[in-house]
């Protein structure tokens, strides 16, 4: 475990000047969004600008990637960041004509490209030049049109096939020199957490290669939030991206950007009421990755799995008492959340304060369950094995890239809320496996609950007359025309980012999720590939996706 | 007295019963083989019934669901399932991972376009009889992504429901009074007949020959199964 001290000595800090003589006459013109400032570039010039801000300038991390289209142009934007300190970023912008879309592609620099120019492709109908798999990642491959351009027509009839369930065991997939097979995993299976289907080749039991197909839950998160108004619509659909009861987590995501772009503050007694049922949110997330581990790796569906329920009863009964749903909390509004503590305030406290002293002993009984367990640890120790340098290409964020000993938390990394304030750890493991991944999650929960123990205690002391939940906010907001923001918090499964443009009006004109388990989960093939195909379910269990997430 | 309450003192002699049969069944007749059933028939310890009445009854007793997480709704089921709302005890609660091993698919969440054609062969696999329980708005009528692109307004499109459970997510509570309410249909004998839907798996070469099936010819081989997607017709 590392403490923040000797993360911020690293920090080289990279100004605006030196990004402009690094790009020198590739920059044709700056695109500045609120969060980092904006280099646009030629189509042509992608890889090379994105090697040298990554080797030159320290940019390694790329976050995101938005594709839109506005009426004479498309245009990609990179998001790039730095792992030793996210608050550097810049952005790169590449426009493209309407007429001919095609852009160099970025996969060579930065693996975890692959999928996010898919996901281009597919849903706005960028081509990216040079990219090793151009199909489409989240709708059917026989979809019509690109859903997110302009003049989709969505009335028009599409054709869905069936043919790759036909036969799970495909003969031709025999070849006759090697003899591997081919075997589908999902879209229905009892180890995938939801609609996941992965294509798997085998050798005997070892797994030679694997493709996620995603996209079985693709329910059109960011149409719909293109169509909702920035105050009131918009906010009940960040609880179903994760839905894992990470509800405040991610509508905290939402609440970050539009207040960034709509430049809301948001009172400090509102602050510690988000941070501390975003906490227990995480709690509650952890809790149900830990019992379905638990279940991938054992089948342990009659305790481990049971006790893990049991406790996120407790954890959904207070966020029910605080937000009046058990799931979908809704709580959140621009500038504030929707009501003070439930009354009695005493009740409440008393009550969340016996869940965290409860908390401890509940913890050293799953050690004792799961951690200390030979089953568990023969299972998990050495496998899976995602090294920090491949997971920082792939966009590993959240526990995932904390198992690999990357230190990285937005929480104490970009602040927000009222973390800087509190006392707590980023918890680090070096393992890079399957063990290490369960333990930074066992261990959260712990530093988590140290921030809800503290948020009690300011939120008990807290002046009488001072407890103001929601600043005072136009009742339609319309940020300026063309203002852009990228902004990402730490969610359960790791960085959840959200960009706006505002178009002038009281929607926003693109809104575009990136969602940590989109690119953890593509780190899975670097995972499992060489490996027994009991590993690979235990790697895909310890990355702990959420499908409403990977396919928004 | 309930084991909960040591004993807090002794009656009686303490010295040990020798004899098994008096210790056992006391004084008077062996009543042993005296079940309720007779107390309520008389002498006969017969009752006689409809075959198919018993089936029912028997079937809403004992209904084996299949594992089926779609979306958001299926955290609260598995809720349901977990401890504290505990289904089992309804005997309705032990999820099945394979669909030939199920009678009862609780349907939890959005239905996608994509997942469409593989949610109606997960159907097709159950047995008969089947039954679908429909949970949370999404299956109802697409929810809250009812305006999406690609998504289905409602599980009814592709198979038959037999309850639908309101919610988004329905709490757990509702859940079960759904699945309780599904046993005593199933009990009396009601279920929903089986129609054909809007969207149904056909072979490629049986669509009408319409410009996107030409368009798509080179990609589908004709004997492939396919559904078609319509936003704008269904409801
Ligand atoms: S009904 Fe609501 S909770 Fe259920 S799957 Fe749909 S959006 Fe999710």
């Amino acid at each position: 475990m590392s403490t923040g001290l000797e993360k911020r000595a690293t920090r080289v800090e990279v100004s605006e000047d030196d990004l402009e003589a690094l790009l020198g006459d590739r920059a044709l013109g700056r695109d500045d969004h609120l969060n980092a400032p904006g280099f646009v570039i030629r189509p042509d010039d992608v890889q090379d600008v994105l090697t040298d801000l990554r080797d030159e300038a320290g940019f390694d991390h790329l976050s995101c990637l938005t594709a839109q289209e506005y009426s004479d142009r498309y245009e990609s934007i990179y998001h790039l960041k730095k792992y030793a300190d996210p608050t550097q970023e810049v952005s790169v912008v590449v426009p493209t004509t309407t007429d001919d879309p095609v852009s160099q592609s970025a996969e060579p620099v930065f693996r975890t490209a692959d999928w996010h120019e898919r996901e281009a492709f597919d849903l706005v109908g960028i081509d990216y030049e040079g990219h090793p798999d151009p199909r489409r990642i989240l709708l059917p491959e026989t979809w019509q049109g690109h859903p997110l351009s302009k003049g989709y027509d969505q009335e028009k009839p599409q054709i869905v096939t069936l043919s790759e369930h036909a036969n799970p065991i495909q003969p031709d997939h025999h070849d006759e020199e090697s003899d591997t097979m081919f075997l589908n995993i999902g879209p229905h299976h009892p180890a995938t957490h939801g609609v996941l289907h992965v294509k798997t080749v085998l050798d005997g039991e070892t797994v030679v290669d694997i493709d996620p197909d995603i996209g079985y839950l693709h329910r059109c998160e960011e149409q719909m939030c293109q169509q909702g108004t920035y105050r009131h619509q918009i906010m009940p659909y960040p609880d179903r991206w994760d839905y894992v009861s990470a509800g405040l987590l991610n509508e905290w995501a939402y609440a970050r950007a539009a207040e960034d772009l709509a430049n809301i503050e948001v009172p400090e007694y509102a602050q510690i009421i988000r941070t501390m049922g975003a906490e227990l949110c995480r709690i509650a997330s952890h809790m149900l990755a830990l019992g379905t581990f638990a279940l991938d790796v054992y089948g342990d569906f009659t305790a481990v799995f049971q006790y893990a329920f049991r406790d996120r009863e407790v954890v959904q009964d207070i966020l029910e008492d605080l937000t009046g749903q058990r799931l979908m909390f809704n709580y959140f509004r621009l500038g504030g959340v929707a009501w003070d503590l439930p009354e009695p305030r005493d009740e409440f406290i008393a009550k969340t304060r016996d869940f965290l002293d409860e908390l401890p002993a509940k913890v050293d009984e799953y050690n004792d369950m799961i951690t200390s367990n030979e089953i568990f640890q023969v299972r998990c120790h050495n496998t899976g094995i995602l090294e920090p340098e491949v997971a920082k290409q792939y966009g590993c964020t959240g526990p995932v890239a904390r198992g690999s000993g990357i230190d990285y938390d937005l929480r104490r990394d970009d602040p927000y809320g009222y973390y800087e304030n509190l006392e707590w750890d980023v918890v680090t493991q070096d393992g890079c496996d399957n063990y290490a991944r369960v333990l930074v999650r066992m261990q959260e929960v712990e530093e988590s609950a140290k921030i809800i123990e503290q948020c009690l205690d300011l939120l008990e002391d807290w002046p009488e007359d001072d407890r103001e939940v929601q600043a005072n906010v136009p009742r339609t907001l319309k940020p300026d025309a063309d203002t852009e923001v990228y902004r990402a918090v730490e969610a359960a499964k790791g960085e959840l980012g959200i960009y706006i443009r505002s178009d002038g009006t009281d929607k926003p004109g693109r809104f575009k999720i990136r969602s940590p388990c989109f690119s953890n989960l593509q780190a899975l093939e670097v995972m499992s590939e060489g490996e027994y195909i009991p590993d690979l379910v235990a790697s895909l269990g310890s990355l702990d996706i959420v499908l409403g997430e990977v396919d928004r | 007295m309930s084991s909960n309450n040591p004993r807090q003192s002794i009656h009686d002699s303490t010295a040990p019963s020798t004899d098994t049969r008096d210790s056992r069944i006391g004084e008077g007749p062996d009543d042993r083989f005296n079940s309720k059933l007779r107390e309520a028939f008389g002498a006969s310890p017969f009752i006689l019934t409809k075959f198919d009445k018993f089936m029912n009854w028997v079937r809403g007793n004992s209904m084996f669901m299949l594992q089926f997480g779609i979306a958001c709704c299926s955290i609260e089921m598995i809720h349901t399932y977990a401890i504290k709302h505990d289904l089992d005890r309804f005997g309705a609660g032990v999820p099945r991972a394979s669909p030939r091993q199920a009678d009862v698919m609780i349907v939890p969440g959005t239905i996608v376009s994509k997942f469409g054609p593989r949610m109606k062969r997960v159907y097709d696999q159950m047995p008969e009889p089947k039954f679908v329980v429909g949970m949370g708005s999404c299956t109802i009528s697409g929810g809250p992504f009812q305006e999406g692109y690609n998504v289905v307004k409602g599980a009814e499109e592709i198979i038959p429901i037999d309850i639908h459970v309101p919610g988004c997510p329905p709490r757990p509570e509702a859940l079960i009074y759904g699945v309780a309410k599904l046993q005593e249909r199933i009990r009396n004998g009601e279920s929903s007949p089986v129609v054909v839907k809007p969207y149904e798996l056909e072979q490629f070469g049986d669509l009408p020959k319409d410009e996107l099936v030409q368009k798509l010819a080179s990609e589908i081989d004709e004997d492939d199964l396919v559904m078609r997607y319509n936003w704008a017709d269904s409801p």
